[in-house]
């Protein structure tokens, strides 16, 4: 519901990052992590992504979606596991004292930028 | 990603529609006779950052103010007002307390939750383009509205939505999850970010059960799947049923 928002932070971050020495760049892919848990649609996103990008130096870029599982680890037997479901009960002691190891990402990790000149 | 699940499917194409991706220069290339370098310029960086570093800055000034702060989210119509229109009933006298309630359009929440001396602040969040939920910069600014040496509890009433709003951090120290019997049991499977990141919920309109087919049990062991350790309180806003315990709850949060 909000990707829109997110693909404009993600834009000024892109641009933001592009060095300043670079005439003429145009960024050409943008990678992205996000955890499965995250309250982000990546088709959603591609499609604000796509809108917000016009008449910046990222219009032609593509986003690249890393999905990151939802990795939990036990905190009293020490178990880990990758859930499917969101259920946050440790499969081994039936304990709920969890941490959450990976899932909530919403990273940007690089960008890729082409640089033209004579 | 999306995923489509077709019950009772009558027919079935199989259609690949996936676009071509773009092309990737791996180096040097040429266009129109230029030349073009490619290179990866590492960042990683919180997409999220500017807003996690407004909720760092709104933490900090709260603390600093000694002011406690929850924020109280749902879906539309769960009785998020109804529930703080109460509890200020039990604690306004006692606490001074302060309240910013966010909604797409119109004032009706803040003169329902004005009753009781502590200043309220609307904000409609369609002067932010139509946003479904507070972030921090928007809490930065309504702060400016109050004298936080006078609070010592601002409740933050956030727009109706369980998607979204679990996403914002906004610096404040309990995030409370309210979930009505007439939602479905499976809503916190359904939207398990919203459950797993907050630190109490409140299961609203208890005084229905007798008309409702609602498995309260199946309910509260959802929210349990998605955030064992999470303190369930059920309660009605209308008869107050299950208020003392969850004032009691928060008054020890607060004094803690």
């Amino acid at each position: 519901m909000h990707e829109m928002g997110i693909a404009m932070q993600i834009i000024e971050i892109a641009v933001a990052s592009i060095p300043a020495d670079l005439k003429n760049a145009q960024v050409k892919k943008v990678n992205l992590k996000v955890g499965k848990l995250s309250a982000v649609v990546p088709e959603s996103l591609h499609f604000c992504f796509q809108i917000a990008a016009q008449d910046t130096p990222l219009c032609d870029a593509e986003l690249n979606i890393e999905e990151i599982p939802l990795k939990i680890r036990c905190t009293d037997c020490n178990v880990e596991w990758t859930a499917h479901e969101p259920v946050f009960i440790c499969r081994q002691c039936n304990g709920g004292s969890v941490k959450m190891l990976s899932g909530r990402e919403l990273d940007i990790t690089s960008i890729e930028v082409v640089d033209e000149h004579n | 990603m999306l995923e489509f699940i077709y019950k009772n499917q009558r027919h079935f194409h199989h259609k690949d529609s996936q676009k071509p991706h773009h092309s990737h220069s791996g180096g040097g290339g040429s266009i129109g006779g230029k030349n073009t370098d490619t290179r990866e310029i590492k960042i990683v960086r919180k997409v999220l950052d500017v807003n996690d570093t407004i909720a760092e800055q709104n933490r900090k000034m709260f603390e600093e103010n000694g002011v406690f702060v929850i924020n109280v989210m749902s879906s539309p119509g769960s009785g998020k007002t109804a529930i703080l229109v109460k509890t200020l009933s039990h604690i306004a006298q006692k606490i001074r307390c302060a309240v910013i309630v966010g909604d797409i359009c119109t004032s009706n929440d803040a003169d329902r939750l004005a009753g009781f001396g502590a200043p309220v602040v609307q904000v409609n969040t369609d002067a932010f383009g139509g946003d479904c939920h507070l972030a921090a910069h928007v809490i930065k600014t309504a702060v400016d509205n109050f004298n936080l040496d006078e609070i010592d509890l601002l409740i933050i009433e956030n727009l109706g939505n369980l998607v979204c709003p679990a996403e914002f951090d906004m610096g404040e120290n309990l995030r409370i999850v309210v979930l009505s019997v007439t939602e479905g049991e499976d809503k916190p499977l359904k939207y398990p970010l919203m459950f797993r990141v907050c630190d109490a919920a409140l299961l609203n309109k208890i005084d229905l059960l007798p008309y409702l087919d609602y498995d309260r049990e199946a309910a509260v062991q959802n929210i349990l799947k998605v955030n064992p350790q999470m303190p369930v309180f059920e309660i009605s806003a209308k008869t107050e049923d299950g208020f003392d315990s969850w004032v009691e709850w928060l008054m020890q949060k607060l004094h803690g």
